[in-house]
């Protein structure tokens, strides 16, 4: 009998869990920078059903053609990802992108698939020359000061 | 029977034309391969939108006579424009370990000639040979030449085995052993790769006109470094390099470096 309690009890915790995280990835997976180009579109630089599925193989194709042949304007950017997902606490400072209450991690925590990126990538804009779009979407989110303060990382 | 002997004597020999023949037809193997799938996107703007071509060859000229001894204006701007400076020594290591472990794409290196007592001081980093050697003994490919003639490392590929650091003649190559934080966006570097000066890189896709080290040492009022296109005449670099008298480091290797230094 008591057997059987703690079998119900642990399966009642592990879905409420699972729900929270369900909740949580919900929550972020549509969260994007205010003004930023990506709160214009109806969805991101592919259907959304498809950048659920397929962002790893676009990012992955992608750096082939950065880091081999020095393109830099590929429609698919892993900086791209946090110019527009990043978001920021009250005193807008912007949080990693990969925490796990963040649009990354939210996602990667729920799907357990570790999320190797940011190991070596920065998980918040960091000293990136932005182009003039998400320069604009920064400034009118007020942010700009933030994004330019962290340039030679002393503040990590 | 004397041709096979002939040919077994020019073994030992780099052919050259032997190596641009095996590229060409590397690529024109790739090209058949990848073309029907790939399209790429061509628009005008600062970031680079072509794949870099090797109508370029991007090179330093080192004048060592204007490089003054104790300045360190060259490191210091390639540890901030690269984010090297966000390692510290780990609590658990020896300095003298860290001391020689950090990451360092640029030293000040101190030669003394041991017969007349001349002292040469100079900045050593990635000589971006044309033949490197790193290229040839990486196992996975991730040691590369840019087409614009930058040797650097696809840390995507890096295994971090460190081969490449045991070929380079100039120890221009650095081995991250712990994590990273806080890293620059343009400058993703992480534990477990091999890294080493790649020209600011980032610099040359995005239209700008030379390296931090070269800015450096410029803002200082030495202008003992010159940056710019081997294979441009008109280039700065060209017309120096035509006036006076340079060397490759090492040049006995014959890897034709696209680092060379004046008065040593």
């Amino acid at each position: 009998m008591a057997k059987s309690v703690l079998t119900v009890g642990l399966v009642a915790l592990g879905l409420v869990w699972a729900l929270a995280q369900t909740a949580q990835a919900d929550d972020m997976k549509r969260y994007v920078v205010a003004g930023s180009q990506a709160a214009k579109l109806e969805s991101c630089v592919e259907p959304t059903e498809l950048m659920r599925r397929q962002h790893m193989e676009f990012i992955k194709h992608q750096r082939i053609a950065t880091v081999h042949e020095g393109i830099r304007i590929e429609k698919y950017s892993l900086s791209g990802c946090v110019d527009c997902h990043i978001s920021y606490n009250a005193e807008q400072i912007p949080q990693p992108i990969n925490q796990a209450d963040q649009f990354c991690g939210a996602c990667h925590a729920f799907a357990a698939v570790n999320l190797n990126c940011f190991d070596c990538h920065a998980a918040v804009p960091n000293g990136t020359p932005l182009d003039a779009a998400a320069m604009a979407a920064h400034d009118a989110a007020g942010v700009a000061a933030q994004v330019q303060s962290h340039r030679d990382g002393e503040n990590h | 029977m004397g041709k096979i002997i002939d040919m077994k004597d020019d073994n030992d020999a780099i052919d050259p034309q032997r190596r641009a023949f095996l590229g060409v037809a590397a690529g024109v193997t790739a090209a058949v391969t990848v073309a029907p799938g790939v399209l790429l996107h061509t628009v005008d703007a600062a970031p680079r939108a072509e794949p870099v071509t090797s109508d370029v060859r991007w090179g330093l000229l080192i004048d060592t006579a204007k490089c003054v001894d104790g300045c360190s204006a060259c490191v210091d701007a390639c540890h901030h424009e690269n984010g090297l400076n966000l390692q510290t020594m780990p609590a658990e290591q020896a300095v003298k370990k860290w001391e020689t472990q950090k990451p360092a794409w640029v030293r000040k290196v101190k030669l003394q000639d041991n017969q007349t007592g001349r002292m040469t001081t100079l900045p050593l980093m990635c000589q971006h040979c044309d033949d490197p050697p790193c290229v040839d003994v990486c196992p996975t490919g991730a040691s590369f030449k840019r087409a614009d003639g930058i040797v650097m490392v696809d840390r995507h590929l890096c295994i971090g085995c460190r081969y490449c650091m045991m070929a380079c003649p100039y120890k221009a190559r650095s081995f991250i052993h712990g994590d990273v934080h806080g890293q620059l966006t343009s400058v993703p570097r992480g534990k477990g790769c091999v890294e080493s000066c790649n020209l600011c890189v980032q610099r040359r896709d995005f239209g700008q006109e030379s390296t931090a080290c070269v800015d450096a040492c410029a803002a200082e009022g030495h202008h003992a470094i010159v940056f710019g296109d081997l294979k441009d005449p008109d280039s700065t670099i060209c017309k120096l390099l035509n006036e006076m008298p340079s060397r490759q480091l090492r040049e006995d290797l014959v890897l034709n470096t696209g680092v060379r230094y004046s008065g040593v």
